[in-house]
């Protein structure tokens, strides 16, 4: 609701978080983008100079050699990013819409409490949620212990460090960023409608397909696009549940960086996730305006 | 189609919340084992909270970590207010469009472009103008206030969405200044969203793994990298005591600012 009265004054609360997000955020894409082309140098900082001063003057030494040996070497670890993370996305919404729709039907005491618990976890260490899963998984983990107890099997199952564990861990840590916006959408159906298709005699099924889908979908695609743009340069999961089959751009990113101490590359690498994520990135946008 | 809770309901919400909460619920478990294998149950024992208590490396960080939090939820809460406000309130201004996209951008772009470009920043900036000097407390700290404003912004935004403007209205028609409006009827009136907007960064900045590696120094390490290197290194009963103790405190003031905010909101309910 458009608030008159305020005048210049509205620049006191726009301009500090405005400068401070433009320097700190925006900015910096524009810094990656000039670094990743330069080359890699002994050096401190470890690149080389994006111009030079010469007896020719100021002269551009930009290459796009970082771009060349990404699109060799590392088209695998942006597919496999980009097919962990919609997998994970479809699973989310699958297993998250159940959850989503028994909460907004619970009754009206009972919801709070059940958001509160969907929250929870995300208030809490993704790092240390992931690392719980390790012990569940792996090979003298918690649960080959008690397969292999109950008699199901001789011997452990390989459920660590394959595309199994990493999308299961994706699905984990972003099913919370899933259920909210599904909730918030099937939550403000109007109830009315659904008891007018009852009473008309569809049945539930009917009901679900022709009335709950179709208005739930602006939470499908936040929910979507909530799970999905962050899920493509994870890290922290593909790093510690993954193996060497299922690479990711975030983990190649920080392989670049740490390990091979290759900055330009890793700028090049974060500028193609960048690209990639702007037509998403765009949409969510979209998505967040016209909500409010 | 009804409110109630039919079978088919209780078992997806058991399984729901069981899939969430089953593996915090064998890390709390194991963190008591006596046993050094992780998937061995060898009895109660405090053995590895001793063993925390012990260990100089992971108390130096977690003091790290506190005064980050602190500091760079604090930002966060004054940037984010200012910028939740004005997105919610200030329908046209110019920039508008850039500043919405600066404001939900940090909360969806992975961690690790956060993380790589701020760092690029601060090298670049270093080499222009000598600041920052070095890298530590205070780059971390602009690190999380970054995305912490962002999401202190969305709770914001969120509670004024709901909140009675026609008072801030009738305040600005009686003459009264635009801040002492702010200050006096809009911030008290949004203040859960205030509390759980820095309880927010606060606990993003005590999480946050990927961002602070690439900005921080030597000299600063945090908790979570300091967890980070430990299990790299192998699955530690250690760590499972540490992680008990990091979700207990989460846990706790989480529950407790959310109790409080819910018994003020029913307060004021119950007062109209």
């Amino acid at each position: 609701m458009p608030v008159t009265g305020w005048g210049w004054r509205q620049w006191c609360l726009i301009a500090p978080p405005f400068l401070w997000l433009f320097i700190f955020f925006l900015l910096p894409l524009g810094v990656v983008a000039a670094i990743s082309l330069t080359q890699a140098a002994d050096t401190i900082p470890p690149y080389t100079p994006l111009f030079t001063h010469g007896p020719d003057g100021l002269q551009a030494q930009a290459s796009f050699a970082n771009y060349r040996l990404l699109a060799r070497s590392d088209v695998r670890a942006y597919g496999n990013s980009l097919g962990f993370a919609a997998l994970a996305t479809a699973l989310c919404l699958l297993v998250g819409y159940p959850i989503a729709f028994a909460i907004a039907r619970a009754p009206k005491a009972w919801r709070n409490p059940l958001l509160f618990f969907v929250i929870l976890p995300f208030w809490t260490s993704l790092l240390i949620r992931v690392y719980a899963w390790i012990t569940i998984l792996q090979p003298t983990g918690l649960l080959n212990r008690a397969l292999e107890d109950l008699g199901l099997i001789n011997q452990p199952l390989l459920l660590i460090y394959n595309g199994f564990s990493v999308v299961l861990g994706l699905v984990y840590a972003y099913l919370p960023f899933m259920i909210l916006p599904l909730y918030g959408s099937l939550s403000q159906l109007d109830e009315s409608l659904l008891e007018a298709a009852a009473d008309l005699g569809a049945r539930p099924a009917r009901v679900f397909r022709e009335i709950v889908l179709p208005l739930s979908l602006p939470g499908v695609a936040a929910g979507a696009l909530l799970v999905f743009i962050p899920a493509i340069g994870e890290f922290v999961i593909p790093d510690l549940l993954g193996g060497p089959g299922t690479l990711m751009v975030g983990k190649v990113l920080w392989q670049e960086f740490f390990d091979n101490v290759d900055w330009p590359e890793a700028a090049a690498v974060a500028m193609v996730l960048v690209v990639l994520l702007t037509a998403p990135l765009l949409l969510a946008q979209r998505l967040a305006e016209r909500a409010t | 189609m009804s409110r109630r809770i039919t079978l088919f309901r209780a078992a997806v919400l058991a399984l729901g919340f069981g899939f969430l909460y089953l593996p915090i619920a064998l890390l709390i478990a194991y963190s008591f084992n006596a046993s050094r294998l992780v998937a061995v149950w060898g009895g109660w024992s405090l053995h590895w909270y001793g063993a925390l208590i012990d260990d100089d490396k992971f108390r130096d960080a977690a003091w790290n970590s506190l005064r980050i939090g602190m500091m760079a939820a604090s930002l966060a809460l004054m940037l984010g207010t200012g910028a939740g406000f004005a997105i919610a309130r200030f329908t046209r201004f110019p920039g508008r469009l850039v500043f919405s996209f600066m404001l939900m951008a940090p909360l969806v772009v992975p961690e690790v472009i956060l993380g790589l470009s701020l760092l690029l920043l601060f090298v670049a900036s270093q080499a222009w103008f000598g600041w920052p000097a070095s890298r530590g407390l205070l780059t971390v700290t602009i690190a999380h206030a970054t995305f912490g404003s962002c999401f202190v912004a969305v709770l914001v935004r969120a509670q004024l969405a709901g909140f009675d403007h026609t008072l801030e209205e009738a305040a600005l028609d009686l003459g009264a200044r635009p801040f002492s409006v702010l200050w006096r009827v809009i911030l008290p009136g949004i203040s859960p969203a205030l509390v759980s907007g820095w309880l927010l960064a606060f606990t993003l900045s005590l999480d946050d793994l990927v961002v602070a590696s690439f900005v921080s120094g030597p000299s600063a390490t945090t908790l979570p990298m300091a967890v980070y290197s430990s299990v790299r290194i192998g699955v530690t009963p250690e760590i499972n005591a540490l992680a008990t103790v990091f979700l207990a405190v989460v846990i706790v003031i989480v529950t407790l600012a959310f109790s409080l905010i819910a018994r003020q909101e029913r307060r004021r309910l119950a007062r109209r």
